[in-house]
């Protein structure tokens, strides 16, 4: 009699049984999860029917409320409700402040100067924040799928900083959900848009969303998803409209009275309605109840909504003009102008992007929806559910990534738009005898004054082999994979010997911060965290120890006798380990694996694309 | 030193059909891209991530006349040395002076807007011809040949940053 099989969760018993993995859209204003179900992606509706969650997160005395309910208590417990929490991520306590004047919290600084919220619910960042809109994304994924995630594809926007990236992930991470992969916004729309359409050619992606703007240039050939060129601006969106609203309605009605947390969040939700209003209507009636006693009514039309925004929409402009440039084209060679995102329902918006690119933008798919499910298609194929799949996504680094050099300049390292995955050297020596350590600072963006980049990040380079000023060697390797993300590695090889450098980073959080954030997070309770931590690992082993049972079954030409037989006897200490509960043991059986398999595996990538180059050599015949 | 060509599988020479290029490219990021890795161990999606990054480099690299130009004086052990070299011919220098005098005078021109695309097509007539003798000169192959042809790639370098400027201008002159 057979026995029944029964997996740990988030382990497939059978190597082709379906995996489960949705696409989360984490937007500025709402948020939504996408899931492929019987061959089509489709948002995921709650028990309430709907798809779009609002990304607001209330911290109230009865505990966290996140979307509709969250929503309700926006004006009445403003400093407790925080809205658009993605153009916190991933920046200063300055750079909060420089760019807004006035919002409702009360707001810190984390070790390292990242801003931080206080609540009810103690001090919280911004990753925490985002964390608790994923929760419900998440758990409405597992209950419509019928089952623990695999995995998730979550967008972001093309112009999100290495900072910005980082947070997002992290955010994820924290509900212990594995991040297939982070994928820019406008890329996704694409993916859903060229696989419903089948087209082939070059599009541009306008993506207006509540916070952010990004401008993305594709070439669309075969399942291939190239994208030639992007830029935006990670600061531009809805949100902003509704500000100059704001603003404007602040100055009409002539109050000068203090403004409570309560009156802001009124003026920008009546702020929001009449934009959303002015998309159908020529004219809009506006009225506020002021403290004391006052009554404000108005009209707003359309011409003036048109003249506030004009100059945010003129900057747009500018940076799709600089995109196509950045692409080597002109206007005329997109074929097809796709709009995402909810503002480009602004009817300013539809014809000044038409007029720049002389023809209609397309918005027959629904703006709203169209990211979510460009996430989904990728995450299903990333999940292995398609094994034949030919589709190829190549992205490029949104922002230069440089150094900082004497005289408060940066030298750039990687350019903008190059395509990532991309690794890039460069030698530095030292100044002094006997010097030790070395500093690097990293920058993104495209200036050439420092204090006019972003500071990414410093870095210190410990470990050095003291030698004479000058005769060290150090070659700093900046790597930026998939998920635009960076890492710095260093090596000292003058002596011929290679010496790893210790690179310590002193930006994002600190280990402690990370650790109580860990901790707070309400996810699991300690027992329950280091049974997921053991049950990861666990995964981890079998997928290390499944893949080399394969990668031998199929090359083990490739070794000689007592390299074949190294590997199998840590595969077979691994199997042991995997067998136990000893988390440190697993750990370890995993890094003699790799460390057994390292050459076995670079051979066998040698070996395939040998293979491809000459059977398409073969093919050119 | 990576040769890139080999990568490609493709011949060592400056001319090269850029579509085959790729098309091979495109080819291999099918097998080592990442994504195809999403389930591998860390390792193997450490070494796809390095592998990727090497012929994302490599396109780029052939991909553009310079780049390319250089990477072959490289693989031939020509010192290219840097922009500091001095170069030592007088009429280039000269032209290059002329070039730059004629784009600064472009904004206050009667017709800057088709002044600046003159001077686009001119540079680009002195672009094509040094990637032309270039060309002629790596193919000869002998040492006067290819310390020649390094000569070409700096001035070419020139005209490269002459260009760039030109479109920085070219930018600001069309009024958006």
């Amino acid at each position: 009699m057979a026995l029944l099989q029964i997996s740990e969760p988030g382990q497939s018993s059978a190597p082709h049984q379906r995996r489960l993995a949705a696409g989360i859209d984490l937007g500025t204003t709402n948020s939504l999860v996408a899931s492929v179900r019987s061959g089509e992606a489709v948002t995921l509706r709650d028990v309430d029917g709907r798809d779009s969650l609002p990304s607001i997160v209330y911290y109230g005395a009865q505990g966290i409320e996140v979307g509709f309910d969250a929503k309700t208590h926006a004006i009445s417990d403003a400093c407790n409700t925080v809205v658009s929490v993605k153009r916190f991520m991933g920046r200063t306590l300055t750079d909060i402040n420089n760019s807004y004047q006035e919002l409702p919290y009360q707001l810190a600084a984390s070790e390292n100067g990242l801003v931080t919220i206080k609540t009810r619910h103690g001090v919280v960042n911004p990753i925490q924040v985002s964390s608790e809109i994923l929760r419900p994304l998440i758990a409405l994924a597992q209950s419509s799928l019928g089952g623990e995630l695999d995995g998730v594809v979550i967008t972001v926007p093309a112009y999100f900083d290495d900072a910005q990236r980082q947070g997002t992930k992290d955010a994820a991470q924290l509900l212990g959900v594995k991040v297939f992969r982070l994928l820019n916004e406008p890329t996704a729309a694409a993916i859903a848009y060229g696989l419903d359409t089948d087209q082939e050619g070059i599009i541009a992606v306008y993506d207006l969303g509540g916070g952010t703007f990004d401008i993305s240039i594709l070439r669309l050939n075969k399942g291939v998803f190239e994208v030639l060129a992007t830029g935006g601006d990670s600061a531009l969106g809805g949100d902003d409209f509704d500000q100059l609203i704001s603003d404007w309605i602040v100055e009409q009605s002539g109050y000068t009275g203090e403004y409570s947390p309560a009156l802001q969040r009124e003026i920008t939700q009546l702020a929001c309605s009449a934009k959303e209003q002015l998309s159908q209507l020529e004219t809009v009636k506006l009225a506020l109840d002021l403290p004391c006693g006052g009554h404000w009514h108005s009209s707003l039309s359309r011409d003036q909504f048109n003249q506030l925004i004009q100059p945010l929409v003129k900057r747009t402009l500018l940076a799709c003009r600089r995109a196509v440039r950045d692409a080597e084209l002109t206007p005329a060679d997109i074929m097809k102008v796709v709009m995402v995102g909810g503002s480009t329902r602004v009817p300013l918006v539809r014809t000044q992007v038409g007029q720049y690119f002389e023809q209609l933008p397309l918005t027959s798919i629904d703006p709203d929806k169209v990211v979510a499910i460009g996430a989904a298609i990728q995450a299903d194929i990333l999940a292995g559910n398609k094994p034949d799949s030919d589709m190829l996504l190549l992205d490029v680094l949104p922002l230069s990534l440089g150094l900082e050099t004497m005289g408060g300049l940066t030298e750039k390292v990687i350019s903008r738009n190059t395509t990532i995955p991309v690794a890039k050297a460069q030698e530095f020596t030292t100044f002094k005898d006997g010097q030790t350590a070395m500093a690097l600072h990293i920058l993104q963006g495209e200036r050439e004054l420092v204090e006019d980049c972003r500071s990414l990040a410093r870095f210190e380079l410990r470990g050095i082999p003291p030698m004479a000023a000058g005769a060290a060697h150090i070659r700093v390797t900046f790597q930026v994979d998939a998920d635009g993300l960076l890492s710095v590695s260093a090596m000292e090889k003058s002596s011929g010997v290679q010496t790893s450098i210790e690179v310590k980073p002193s930006f994002g959080l600190t280990d402690n911060e990370v650790a109580s954030m860990i901790k707070d997070s309400m996810t699991y309770a300690k027992d329950d965290m280091n049974a997921r931590m053991l049950a990861e690992e666990k995964v981890e082993a079998a997928r290390v120890h499944e893949g080399l049972v394969s990668a031998l079954a199929d090359d083990s030409h490739l070794l000689n006798q007592p390299e074949q037989s190294k590997i199998e006897q840590a595969m077979a200490v691994l199997a042991q380990a995997q067998a136990g509960d000893e988390l440190k043991a697993i750990k370890a059986a995993i890094a003699e694996c790799d460390k057994a398999s390292q050459d076995f595996a670079a051979k066998r990538m040698d070996q395939s694309i040998r293979k491809a180059l000459s059977g398409q050599s073969v093919d050119n015949i | 030193m990576m040769n890139y060509f080999e990568l490609f599988d493709l011949p060592s020479l400056f001319e090269l059909d850029v579509n085959a290029l790729r098309l091979k490219y495109l080819e291999l990021q099918r097998i080592v891209h990442p994504d195809k890795f999403a389930n591998a161990s860390e390792r193997e999606r450490l070494l796809a991530v390095q592998k990727t990054a090497q012929i994302n480099d490599g396109y780029s690299m052939l991909k553009s006349p310079i780049t390319r130009a250089e990477h072959l004086l490289a693989l031939a052990d020509i010192e290219l040395a840097h922009e500091y070299q001095t170069l030592k011919d007088p009429m280039f220098l000269m032209q290059q002076m002329e070039l730059r005098e004629q784009l600064e005078d472009i904004p206050t021109a009667k017709d800057p807007e088709q002044e600046i695309i003159d001077f686009q097509l001119q540079i680009d007539t002195f672009i094509a011809q040094f990637e032309q003798q270039f060309n002629q000169l790596f193919n000869d192959g002998s040492q006067q040949a290819l310390d020649n042809a390094a000569d070409n790639v700096r001035k070419l370098k020139f005209m490269l940053k002459l260009a760039a400027e030109a479109r920085d201008l070219e930018e600001q002159i069309l009024i958006f």
